[in-house]
């Protein structure tokens, strides 16, 4: 399993035999998915094509995944991840477009850092990658960051992400101005009187352990404030990993109502409960924490219903020895992209929640749409789509084992799971650049 | 029910959560064999010569410390203390590397207390030394919760069925949480006594077989029943301040004064882990009557201390004691 060089010229692929799922054109059948010249293509148009064809008989042939949620670290924090190696280890699960979050440092909150970025991208990046710009100056929750420069200089949605706007006002105005220039944000729900010193879910286990409770309630005082200001403001919203029965309904109402607000879900509060952090690992410490089964179920039943339209990985590296401390000192978050697509199928198909059109179409077209990136040719294999291809061996069994991780980081709490199902193939721009 | 000696087999003493019945009785055992040397005029034993303690404490104490520094020089141990703020902990020098530093110097245990909860398993994982958890944030103070069951032991020979209350701020106390897993589960009516947003109602989930704690927000209604009352430390910082309104609401409330102490049974026993708030959470007359065993608890803490250092360095149990 490696990631491949490009060939300097782009091939003719004909990926034939496998189940071709693509929800954006409602395609569930054996078939065969052409690629010419770095698009999807109808083979009728181009007769005297000579394809290499690639046989994909078992497998499940998906557009490329899309993971609208990831943490790249650069510019300001090479030791945890680069654009280079995130973009390989989104390659080896099967991704191949992601969003950056912008809380680097410095944050992405003015047209510099986006295009310094940009160039890092074309020159190191192996996957398609989009940053994203932040709502406000340096993520303080103060000043409003230039938003539109933001958007001219090519970031996809604005966000915050690993911070939250407290003040309702400066929240009302941010959304208010990036509605002008049809940019989603996407926003990380916490209220920070509510986690004072919080690193856990509040609850029996962090009565038990001694930890500071994070309660459920701080994240959906935030959730069903943005359902009223998206309301107010008719903005597109994401609400970022959600993690408990309250966001769920509080997303689910505001859905029925009409509202243009979005929910995200993480593998790891999809299959894990705060049961987990029993031993004190601080590989099970994130942002927002891991729950009880109630709110896992709630989760499960979100994604099923529709409620949570986007599944996401939130991968978010940090070194060893930034992990390797006291639990209250580590800092929050896990590294996802490359097991998230199998967590996924563990959290989800194994048990019957949804089936495997419903999870392509949560990990294609769907946060593709929220984000704008269906309008860059991502997220389906109709003709003319971008030529981003994944394909899943459904029932390959694996053991997942962190230091074969493409990223730089080892932060993960799945290290030495059985796990079944995996991409084996991901194409990008035409080009099979990761190879099981 | 395994009770001989050579059943110990634990390398740390974490959390009282983790034991098992029949290791509890082992440590009050030994540590009654250790009470009867802490009575002779020389109060000292070969022990653990030889073998390096160090008292690694984080967060700071003045008695904890102290009585595991005695405890270990009784025994006969070449016993250093460290303190945050004369430790490398100021240069930014993370607690694994401090830990294996003192075990690069050879040494047996570590005594370790800390702000952050989990932090002595932390370093249990870490470490081939021995860890002895002395407090770890709000998770668990294993020697106090040994040596309060040690001093309720010596006034009531079976606690199962004893009320005993305890009172204040539950929420964050590790004191708390040693106590109610160990009188859970050597089976005492445990009643947990404090305001709502110091006792959630989580705490009834706490149960050990079937042995469950029951929990009160009103003092006045446990006193009369109650044959031990426990008193917490109550304390009024800033990031408390949200939880109560002041301490003379605390002391109205949840005090223990003396009008509050005459409705107690005339036996009651009256215990507190220290450093008491005279007048806040315990009237001052009453920490002192004769009802109340708060030195006496000091006291027991040094015998409790020497059984747990003794049969983590592979003491023989209370028979092992006597010479």
């Amino acid at each position: 399993m490696s990631i491949q060089e490009r060939a300097p010229h782009i091939p003719a692929l004909r990926l034939t035999g496998g189940r071709v799922i693509d929800p954006a054109s409602k395609r569930d059948a054996v078939g065969d998915v052409h690629l010419l010249g770095g698009k999807v293509v109808d083979p009728a148009l181009h007769p005297g094509t000579e394809w290499t064809t690639i046989d994909c008989a078992g497998k499940i042939v998906s557009p490329g995944l899309v993971d609208v949620h990831v943490h790249l670290r650069e510019p300001g924090g090479s030791a945890k991840e680069t654009i280079g190696h995130g973009s390989r280890a989104a390659a080896a699960g099967g991704f191949t477009s992601i969003v950056a979050m912008p809380n680097t440092r410095p944050a992405v909150d003015s047209i510099d850092t986006v295009a310094w970025m940009r160039r890092k991208i074309e020159s190191e990046a192996v996957v398609n990658v989009f940053p994203t710009g932040c709502l406000s100056v340096e993520m303080q929750g103060e000043v409003l960051a230039p938003i539109g420069s933001l958007k001219k200089a090519g970031v996809v949605a604005v966000t915050d992400d690993g911070h939250c706007i407290q003040n309702n006002e400066l929240m009302r105005r941010a959304m208010e101005y990036a509605r002008m220039f049809d940019l989603p944000v996407l926003d990380h729900c916490q209220d920070y009187a509510l986690t004072a010193g919080a690193v856990m879910n509040e609850g029996y286990w962090s009565t038990v352990l001694g930890l500071r409770g994070w309660p459920a309630i701080a994240e959906e005082v935030i959730v069903g404030r943005n359902a009223m200001l998206s309301e107010l403001t008719r903005t597109t919203v994401l609400c970022q990993h959600l993690s408990s029965v309250g966001s769920v309904r509080i997303l689910r109402e505001a859905r029925q109502r009409g509202i243009p607000i979005h929910g995200e879900a993480m593998p790891h509060h999809l299959l894990l409960t705060d049961e987990t952090l029993q031993g004190y690992d601080t590989n099970y410490k994130m942002n927002p924490p891991l729950r009880t089964e109630a709110d896992r179920q709630a989760l499960l039943e979100g994604v099923a219903d529709g409620t949570i339209e986007v599944l996401a990985s939130d991968h978010a590296p940090h070194t060893r020895h930034e992990k390797e401390v006291e639990f209250d000192r580590a800092p929050f978050g896990i590294i996802g992209l490359e097991t998230e697509l199998s967590v996924f199928i563990k959290a989800l198909i194994e048990p019957r929640v949804i089936d495997w059109p419903t999870l392509i179409s949560r990990l294609t077209i769907e946060p593709a749409r929220i984000l704008r990136l269906d309008k860059l040719g991502k997220g389906t294999l109709a003709p003319g789509a971008d030529a981003d291809v994944t394909v899943i061996d459904p029932s390959l069994e694996w053991v997942v084992d962190v230091e074969q991780f493409e990223s730089r980081s080892r932060n993960c709490p799945f290290d030495k799971m059985p796990l079944r199902g995996r991409a084996v193939l991901t194409i990008v721009d035409g080009h099979p650049i990761w190879k099981l | 029910m395994p009770s001989t000696a050579s059943a110990w087999k634990r390398k740390d003493l974490l959390a009282l959560r983790d034991l098992e019945v029949w290791e509890i009785e082992h440590i009050l055992a030994t540590a009654t064999a250790f009470k009867e040397i802490l009575s002779r005029p020389i109060k000292k034993v070969p022990s653990l010569r030889g073998k390096t303690v160090i008292n690694l404490f984080v967060e700071p104490s003045t008695r904890t410390r102290a009585s595991f520094e005695l405890a270990a020089s009784r025994l006969s141990a070449d016993v250093l203390s460290l303190d945050s703020d004369r430790s490398s902990f100021t240069k930014g020098e993370t607690l694994k590397d401090t830990a294996l530093n003192l075990q690069a110097m050879g040494t047996n245990l570590v005594i370790l207390r800390h702000a952050a909860a989990g932090a002595a398993q932390f370093l249990a994982e870490r470490l081939e030394a021995g860890v002895i958890n002395a407090g770890d944030g709000a998770h668990e103070h294993p020697t106090q919760g040994l040596l309060d069951l040690f001093t309720i032991r010596q006034h009531f020979a079976d606690v199962r069925g004893l009320k005993i209350a305890i009172i204040g701020d539950i929420l964050f106390s590790r004191v708390a949480r040693s106590n109610i897993w160990a009188l859970l589960k050597l089976g005492a009516e445990v009643t947990l006594v404090g305001p709502s947003t110091l006792l959630p109602t989580v705490f009834n989930q706490f149960e050990v077989d079937g042995n469950r704690v029951k929990l009160s927000h009103s003092i006045d209604d446990v006193l009369e029943e109650s044959r031990v009352l426990m008193l917490l430390r109550i304390q009024h910082e800033r990031q408390q301040k949200t939880l109560f309104p002041s301490l003379g609401e605390y002391t109205a409330l949840f005090g223990l004064t003396a009008d509050r102490f005459k409705r107690c049974r005339p036996d009651v026993v009256i215990m507190h882990p220290g450093p008491i708030n005279r007048g806040v959470e315990i009237d001052s007359g009453v920490a002192d009557c004769a009802n109340s065993v708060i030195l006496e608890q000091v006291t027991n803490g040094m015998a409790v201390r020497m059984a747990i250092l003794y049969l983590l360095s592979g003491g023989q149990g209370p028979q092992g004691v006597a010479a």
